[in-house]
C-alpha cells in the first residue's frame, strides 16, 4: 500500500467516523419519528465550540468535554419539545423545514455569542504522531476511532439488552403498537433526540483538535452525515456507519487523487450515484406501497 | 370474444403468493363481481389488471391485446378506469376538479396554452366543467357540486370516485369495494348506480363484501380464496357451491 | 377572490413608485419582485405539485453566471446569454429529473440539496471562468439597442415581469395541466389511473421552475451588475423555500407575500448580523407549527369562515 494511499485512507476513516456518528444520530431520530433532523450538524458544532468555550473559561478538559456533551443533549431535547412535538403529523416538507429552522436558531445564537472565529483545543493525549507504513497517524485519530467504536458497541448493547433500548426499537417499528403496550412514545422521542445530539457532539469534540471548529462547521458536517445516512439506507444503524465510513473515505480519496477543490462536492455526487441504482440506499428497506 | 381475459395470473410479495394462477373472462356489458374472504387477493388482482403492480407470470388481455404489466396511465388510454379500496381522492382540490381529472386524457394539457389562457382551451375546459357537474348529478351528488373535496362525507366521496372513473368514458370500470363503510340505504343507492352504469354499456368489474348487493346485481361472480380461484359462475351457481360455502363459513365439522 | 388579489397587486405595483422616496427603496422593491417570481416558479413545484427542491438557488446561479460569463468572455449578446442560461438550466433539470423523481420524501430532498450544492461548488471553483469566490462583474442588459441602467427602468421591467408571471401561473394552475399537477399531489396513484403520466409531469414542472429561476438569475445579475457564487448556495435555496412556506404553499399570491416579507426582513435586521439567522430560523419553526399552509391560505380560510 503506498504511503499516500494510506494517508488518505487514515484521514478518510477518521472523518468518516464523525460522519458515521452523525449518520447514526440521523438514523436514531428518523427511526423514532420519521423526522430527518437537519439540526444534527449543529449538535456536532456545539460539541466542539462548547468545549472551546468551557476550556477557555478555565475548566479542565474532562469537565469541559462532559458539559459539551450534556448541553447539546439538552438542546436536542428542547428542539424536540418545542419544535417537533407541536408539529405532530405534519407533512414531510414541513418537518424538514422546521428542523432547518431549528438549526438556523442554534447556529445564529452561537454566531452572536461566540463570534465567527475558528477555534481548536489541545488533542486529548500529547505526544508525537505515529509514523506507520510511511503515513502519519495523529494520536487524536486513534481517539476518534476508539471512541466511535466504543459508542457503537455501547449502543448495540443498549438496544439489545436494556429495556429503554428495546422501547426505542419498538417505537421505531410501530409507534401505535408501542403505545398500546405501555411505552411512552413521547419520552422515547425525547431520549432519541438527546442521544442523537450527544453522539453528534462527541463526534464534533473528537474532530476539533484535528480540523478546527467554528460556528458554521455544522452545515457541511451535518449534510455529509445526512448523505452518509441516506447512502447506507435511512433507518439502518449499520448502514449509517458503513455510509459514514464510505463517504469519508471516498471524499478523502477523491480530494487526494483527483482535486481537493471539489472535495465538498464528492459526497453529494456519491449520493446521486447510489440513489440512482438503489433508490433506498445501500441497506435501506425495500418497500411496496399499499393501495 | 370476451372484453377482458385473464390467464394464469400470479403475483408474489416476498414469500406470500397473493394471487395464484387465476384465470377468468369478462364479457362486454356485464356486471362481474369478485368476492372472497379478506386477504383473498381481490384488490391485488385489481392492481395487477390496472397496472399498479406487474404480474410475476400470466397474461392479461383487453379486447385481444396483451396489456399485462403496462403502466396505469397507459391503460387509461385503453379505456380502463377504477376506484380504490382506500379512497384516493385529491383532498387538495374541489369535488368538480376531482371529476375533471378523470377526463384528463380528453383535455388539452399544453403548458404554454394553459399559461396564456388560450381561448380554445378555456372553452373546452368550461365544457368539461359542465360535464363534470352532470356526472356528479348522475351519481347522485347534486348537493356537492360546488363543494371542496375535503368537506364531503365519506359516502359522498365514494361516489365522487365513481364519477371520476366515469369521466374518462371508459369501456370497463373496476370498482373496489364501492359500498365499504356505507349504511344500508347508501349501499342500496350504490346498487342502483352500478346497475345504471352497466345498463349504459360500460362493463363493470366489482369487488364487494356485501353479499346481498353482489347476489342482486352480478351477472357472473368469481370467488377467490388465498389467491386461488375457488369458483366461477352465475349468482345461483356460486351460492350453492360447497367450496364457496367452506371458504366463507368453514367446512362442516 | 384570486382575481381581486391580482388586480390589487397590479394596482400596488403601478402606484408604488409614487411612494418610494429614494433609490434604496426602489432597490428593495425590485429585489422583492425578483424573489417573488423565483418563488412563484418554486411554489409550482413544492406547493402545487407537492414535490420538494432544496437546491433551487443552483438554477438561479446558472442563469446569473451565464449572463456574466457569456457576454464578458465570449462576446455574446446579453439576451442570447439569458436564453442560453435558461436552456442550460432546463436541460440540467431534465437530465436529473428522471432519476431524482423516482425518489420519495427525504431521499428526494437530499438529491435536490446535493444538486444545488454541487452547482455552487462548481461556480466557486472554476475561477478561470467565474472569477472564483470573489465573483465577477456583469455587463448591463441591452434591450432594443438601449443599455438598461438605473432603478426606475429596472423597476418597470421587473414589475411587468412580476405581473405577467403572476397572471401566467394563475392561469396555469386553473388549466388542465395545472389540475393534473395538483391531482398528482393529491393522489399519485389516482391521477395515474386517470391517465396522468406522473413521471413526465414531475419532470415538466421541475424543468419549468428551473427555467424560471434561471431567467430571474440572469435578470437579477444584470440589475445588480455583479455576481458571486453565494447566489447559488444552500442558504439562498433555504431562503427561497422559506418564502414559499411562509407566504403560502400552492398559492400564487402567497408566493408574492412570502417574497415581500422575507426580502424585507433581512433589511430590517441588517445591523444585527447573527440575530438575522436566529430570526429566520424562529420564523420558519413558528410558521410551520402554527400556519403550516402559509399566510395567504390561512387568511383566505379566515375570510371564508366569516361569510
Amino acid at each position: 500500500m503506498s504511503p499516500q494511499f494510506l494517508q488518505f485512507l487514515i484521514s478518510g476513516i477518521t472523518v468518516g467516523a464523525t460522519y458515521g456518528l452523525a449518520a447514526l444520530g440521523f438514523t436514531l431520530i428518523y427511526n423514532a419519528s420519521n423526522v430527518i433532523n437537519f439540526a444534527q450538524g449543529e449538535f456536532i458544532m456545539l460539541g466542539g465550540m462548547l468545549t472551546v468555550y468551557f476550556t477557555s473559561a478555565g475548566l479542565p478538559l474532562p469537565a469541559a468535554v462532559a458539559l459539551a456533551i450534556a448541553v447539546p443533549a439538552m438542546v436536542g431535547m428542547l428542539v424536540e419539545k418545542l419544535a417537533i412535538e407541536p408539529a405532530k403529523g405534519a407533512e414531510v416538507v414541513s418537518l424538514i423545514i422546521i428542523t432547518i429552522g431549528a438549526s438556523l436558531v442554534i447556529r445564529g445564537v452561537i454566531q452572536v455569542w461566540l463570534g465567527k472565529g475558528a477555534f481548536a483545543f489541545e488533542p486529548f493525549s500529547g505526544g508525537a504522531p505515529i509514523v506507520f507504513g510511511g503515513a502519519v497517524l495523529q494520536r487524536q485519530c486513534l481517539w476518534v476511532l476508539g471512541v466511535t467504536a466504543a459508542i457503537v458497541v455501547a449502543l448495540w448493547l443498549f438496544f439489545r439488552y436494556s429495556l429503554t433500548g428495546k422501547a426505542i426499537l419498538a417505537t421505531s417499528c410501530n409507534p401505535v403498537a408501542a403505545q398500546l403496550v405501555g411505552i411512552d412514545t413521547q419520552w422515547v422521542l425525547l431520549v432519541s433526540f438527546a442521544l442523537s445530539a450527544a453522539m453528534g457532539a462527541v463526534g464534533g469534540i473528537l474532530l476539533t483538535p484535528l480540523t478546527l471548529t467554528s460556528y458554521d462547521v455544522g452545515i457541511m458536517l451535518g449534510l455529509k452525515g445526512f448523505v452518509a445516512a441516506v447512502v447506507g439506507g435511512l433507518g439502518s444503524g449499520l448502514g449509517a456507519l458503513v455510509g459514514g465510513l464510505l463517504v469519508g473515505v471516498v471524499e478523502a480519496m477523491a480530494a487526494g487523487y483527483i482535486s481537493s477543490a471539489y472535495k465538498d462536492a464528492v459526497p453529494f455526487l456519491l449520493i446521486f450515484v447510489i440513489l440512482f441504482f438503489l433508490p433506498r440506499g445501500l441497506l435501506g428497506a425495500r418497500v411496496t406501497e399499499r393501495v | 370474444m370476451a372484453l377482458l381475459e385473464v390467464q394464469e395470473l400470479s403475483k408474489a410479495f416476498g414469500g406470500v403468493m397473493a394471487v395464484q394462477q387465476v384465470s377468468f373472462r369478462v364479457d362486454a356489458g356485464i356486471v362481474y363481481s369478485v368476492i372472497g374472504p379478506n386477504g383473498a387477493g381481490k384488490t391485488t388482482l385489481f392492481n395487477l389488471i390496472t397496472g399498479v403492480y406487474a404480474p410475476c407470470s400470466g397474461e392479461i388481455r383487453l379486447d385481444g391485446c396483451t396489456i399485462s404489466g403496462q403502466a396505469p396511465h397507459l391503460l387509461a388510454r385503453k379505456g380502463i378506469a377504477r376506484t380504490f379500496q382506500n379512497l384516493q381522492i385529491c383532498m387538495n382540490m374541489t369535488a368538480r376538479e376531482n371529476v375533471m381529472v378523470g377526463a384528463h386524457l380528453a383535455l388539452d394539457c399544453n403548458l404554454l396554452r394553459g399559461m396564456l389562457r388560450w381561448p380554445a382551451l378555456r372553452r373546452a375546459d368550461a365544457a368539461q366543467s359542465a360535464e363534470a357537474a352532470a356526472l356528479m348529478r348522475y351519481v347522485g351528488l347534486d348537493d356537492y357540486i360546488d363543494s371542496a373535496a375535503a368537506a364531503m362525507p365519506y359516502g359522498a366521496l365514494k361516489r365522487l370516485e365513481i364519477a371520476r372513473a366515469l369521466a374518462a368514458r371508459p369501456r370497463i370500470v373496476f370498482l373496489d369495494e364501492p359500498a365499504a363503510g356505507l349504511n344500508p340505504k347508501e349501499t342500496g343507492q350504490i346498487d342502483v348506480l352500478v346497475r345504471k352504469i352497466a345498463d349504459s354499456g360500460v362493463t363493470v368489474v366489482l369487488v364487494e363484501h356485501d353479499m346481498k348487493m353482489v347476489m342482486n346485481i352480478s351477472d357472473r361472480i368469481l370467488v377467490l380464496d388465498y389467491g386461488k380461484k375457488v369458483a366461477e359462475g352465475t349468482a345461483r351457481e356460486v351460492r350453492r357451491n360447497p367450496a364457496v360455502i367452506a371458504a366463507y363459513l368453514g367446512a362442516a365439522a | 377572490m384570486k382575481r381581486r388579489g391580482i388586480i390589487l397587486l397590479g394596482a400596488v405595483v403601478l402606484l408604488l413608485p409614487l411612494l418610494l422616496p429614494n433609490a434604496f427603496y426602489y432597490d428593495l422593491a425590485i429585489r422583492m419582485a425578483i424573489n417573488a417570481v423565483v418563488v412563484l416558479g418554486l411554489n409550482l413545484l413544492i406547493g402545487f405539485a407537492g414535490q420538494i427542491s432544496l437546491g433551487h438557488a443552483g438554477f438561479f446561479g446558472i442563469g446569473a453566471y451565464a449572463s456574466a460569463i457569456l457576454p464578458t468572455q465570449f462576446g455574446w449578446h446579453p439576451l442570447a446569454a439569458i436564453a442560453a442560461g435558461a436552456t442550460a438550466a432546463a436541460l440540467l433539470a431534465a437530465l436529473v429529473a428522471k432519476p431524482i423523481f423516482r425518489l420519495r420524501g427525504h431521499y428526494l430532498a437530499m438529491a435536490t440539496l446535493g444538486l444545488g450544492i454541487v452547482i455552487a461548488i462548481v461556480l466557486k471553483n472554476e475561477s478561470a471562468y467565474t472569477g472564483g469566490p470573489d465573483g465577477m462583474t456583469v455587463p448591463p442588459l441591452v434591450l432594443f439597442g438601449h443599455e438598461l441602467s438605473g432603478e426606475k427602468p429596472w423597476y418597470w421591467v421587473f414589475a411587468a415581469n412580476l405581473m405577467f408571471s403572476v397572471w401566467a401561473c394563475s392561469n396555469l394552475m386553473d388549466s388542465p395541466f395545472g389540475r393534473a399537477l395538483r391531482a398528482l399531489h393529491g393522489s399519485e396513484v389516482a391521477s395515474q389511473g386517470a391517465g396522468v403520466d406522473v413521471a413526465r409531469y414531475k419532470m415538466a414542472i421541475f424543468v419549468f421552475s428551473a427555467f424560471f429561476a434561471s431567467i430571474m438569475g440572469s435578470l437579477a445579475a444584470h440589475y445588480v451588475g455583479f455576481v458571486t457564487p453565494n447566489v447559488a448556495d444552500f442558504s439562498h435555496s433555504i431562503e427561497l423555500v422559506t418564502m414559499v412556506v411562509v407566504g403560502g404553499m400552492a398559492s400564487v399570491l402567497g408566493s408574492v407575500v412570502g417574497a415581500v416579507l422575507l426580502t424585507a426582513l433581512p433589511q430590517a435586521l441588517a445591523t444585527f448580523e447573527g440575530w438575522e439567522t436566529v430570526a429566520f430560523g424562529l420564523i420558519l419553526v413558528l410558521f410551520m407549527i402554527a400556519l403550516p399552509r402559509g399566510l395567504v391560505p390561512a387568511l383566505a380560510a379566515r375570510f371564508a369562515r366569516r361569510r
